[in-house]
């Protein structure tokens, strides 16, 4: 079998085709938006935010009586609600900020985990909601993600001068009156969106990685934001590519391939750049 | 009301033409017994005074004298739990005329922006929502860097600036925001000799364009030396106007306390203590 045939093989399935479709479109929208999670030093938000819409995904599951498409939806209202919930939290309370993370977090996805234990089926549902399932995306999901994902990538290409400033320099965002609160409220919305969009490619416990990881990985490689943000989508839609590749031929799960494929770009980019300093160092 | 104001503030960037006009006759910054005060104590007490266009002022006063929360005060960053401060006759909230330039070690200097980057974000005010930079703001942009001397480094990368390199910029910076109050938080402190010149220059330049500076400041001798007045503060006000007055060793007793005297053996108090004293015996 010659290379060509290596990646033309799966190509014959239509599910594989959706699934690269998917895994492509989500890579770029969590890369863009994960730039400003990392900037802003929110891992551990979207680490949490990912986890708390769990209980959302789960009434709408037993509402629907398994049915998968409303999840979206349900989804949706769910994240919005618990990233204005957690900004608000920290913000009002004596509390730490990554302390009320903690709680919110813990919490929810406890509450979740409960709901959708009620069901016979809970192992395979929940595993699916937990690592996603790329494979499983259906022609109208693929609209959803990219009508969202689009909105998303809109969003931040309109404000992007503000969120700039928001995130270099709060202060002077502040004396340039701009309305700061509502864009860090826009912000938590955005990744918010860009979360249950990712939802069925990776599921709620790999979320983080795909907003942290490519973004992290440019981050090394450019001092320019422009340019951090494009080669982030460049390296994470290589990772959805690649993995699920390897997903294919070696049967591993998906989101996780997809998820260690990037791992392994930043290992990669991150040890040269180590070897790179060393050299440097000794001439 | 917080969301009003948001609103509002959404509205106006929208379009920053319509924001507020400045009163003819009303002095550029008053502050009217201005007080802050945090969970933790109070910052500011009583805090009144009245500053002229052009002007250069130094903000002088031991640690925690509330040197940082008075600028911010005055910025509308921060809101006075009591009394008010008035630009132009308004609310410093609706101004873009005033520029906050940070202390450098506020800032997270690996963000992945060049100087232009940076100076150019001083124009986010006056170009508003969804509009980019035209020609006339790059034009802008390009005199901040040129009045700062920095047209040659507006590539580089911002983790590659020294430290006197860093204050420029930022000034720059409140130059393309079009400022007409600068306040500047320890611009001086970190900075070798002729880093300071530098500033010192800049600020020549920026009296040339009738931009009053207000600086706080750990140095009494650069405070009696450089500027037209000197405002003493521990958290009350407790004296301004030139050098001579406003750093009269009673004054400065009243502020520092026996710091003044404790510290002989420290570099910076020793050498303030001495030049004020000279200073008097000049007078006498």
């Amino acid at each position: 079998m010659t290379m060509f045939d290596l990646i033309l093989e799966p190509l014959q399935y239509a599910f594989m085709v959706r699934g690269l479709a998917a895994a492509v479109m989500v890579g770029i929208v969590c890369a863009v938006v994960g730039t400003y999670v990392v900037l802003r030093g929110m891992a551990f938000f979207g680490d949490a935010l990912a986890h708390s819409i769990l209980p959302g995904v789960a009434i709408g599951y037993l509402v629907g009586g398994g049915e998968r498409k409303p999840l979206f939806w349900w989804a949706l209202v769910a994240a919005i609600l618990s990233s204005l919930g957690i900004g608000t939290i920290s913000r009002n309370t004596k509390i730490k900020e990554d302390t009320a993370i903690g709680i919110i977090f813990a919490g929810t996805f406890a509450l979740g985990v409960a709901l959708i234990s009620t069901v016979r089926s809970y192992t395979v549902d929940l595993a699916h909601f937990l690592f996603g399932d790329v494979l499983g995306v259906r022609t109208d999901d693929l609209w959803l993600i990219a009508i969202f994902g689009g909105l998303a990538l809109l969003t931040i290409i309109a404000f992007y001068k503000e969120f700039m400033v928001l995130s270099f320099d709060p202060v002077l965002a502040m004396t340039l009156r701009l309305p700061v609160r509502l864009l860090d409220m826009l912000l938590l919305i955005l990744i918010a969106v860009t979360i249950v969009v990712s939802l069925q490619t990776v599921g709620v416990a790999l979320m983080v990685a795909m907003l942290v990881t490519p973004a992290a990985t440019a981050y090394l490689l450019t001092k320019r934001l422009p340019v951090m943000m494009v080669l982030a989508a460049t390296i994470a839609s290589i990772s959805g590519v690649v993995g699920l590749y390897l997903s294919y031929y070696w049967s591993i799960a998906s989101g996780s391939a997809i998820v260690l494929v990037c791992t392994a770009i930043f290992g990669l980019v991150w040890g040269m750049q180590a070897i790179g300093q060393r050299i440097r160092m000794r001439t | 009301m917080t969301i009003f104001k948001e609103f509002q503030k959404t509205s106006q960037h929208l379009n920053p033409r319509q924001r507020q006009a400045h009163e003819v006759n009303a002095p550029i910054l008053r502050a009217e017994s201005v007080s802050v005060r945090y969970e933790s104590g109070t910052a500011l007490e009583d805090v009144s005074f009245e500053l002229n266009a052009g002007e250069r002022i130094a903000i002088v006063g031991p640690n925690g004298a509330g040197k940082s929360t008075l600028l911010k005060a005055i910025s509308g960053v921060q809101m006075p739990t009591s009394g008010q401060v008035q630009i132009f006759g308004h609310n410093p909230d609706g101004h873009i005329c005033i520029a906050y330039v940070p202390q450098r070690s506020q800032v997270d200097w690996s963000f992945p922006v060049t100087v232009a980057d940076v100076v150019m974000m001083g124009r986010v005010g006056q170009l508003g929502l969804f509009r980019n930079p035209r020609p006339k703001d790059w034009k802008i942009v390009n005199q901040a860097l040129d009045v700062v001397n920095l047209t040659q480094l507006a590539k580089r990368q911002i983790d590659q600036l020294s430290g006197g390199q860093q204050q420029r910029m930022f000034i720059a910076r409140a130059l393309a925001q079009e400022a007409e109050l600068m306040l500047m938080d320890e611009p001086l402190t970190g900075l070798d000799v002729t880093s300071q010149e530098d500033i010192f220059n800049i600020m020549d330049e920026l009296r040339q364009r009738d931009v009053t500076v207000l600086v706080s400041l750990h140095d009494l001798k650069m405070a009696s030396e450089r500027f037209d007045r000197v405002i003493l503060l521990n958290k009350r006000m407790l004296a301004i106007g030139p050098a001579e007055v406003a750093l009269h060793p009673d004054n400065l007793l009243a502020a520092y306390g026996g710091h003044l005297h404790l510290v002989p053996t420290d570099n910076g108090m020793l050498a303030l203590g001495d030049t004020c004293c000279e200073g008097e015996h000049d007078h006498v």
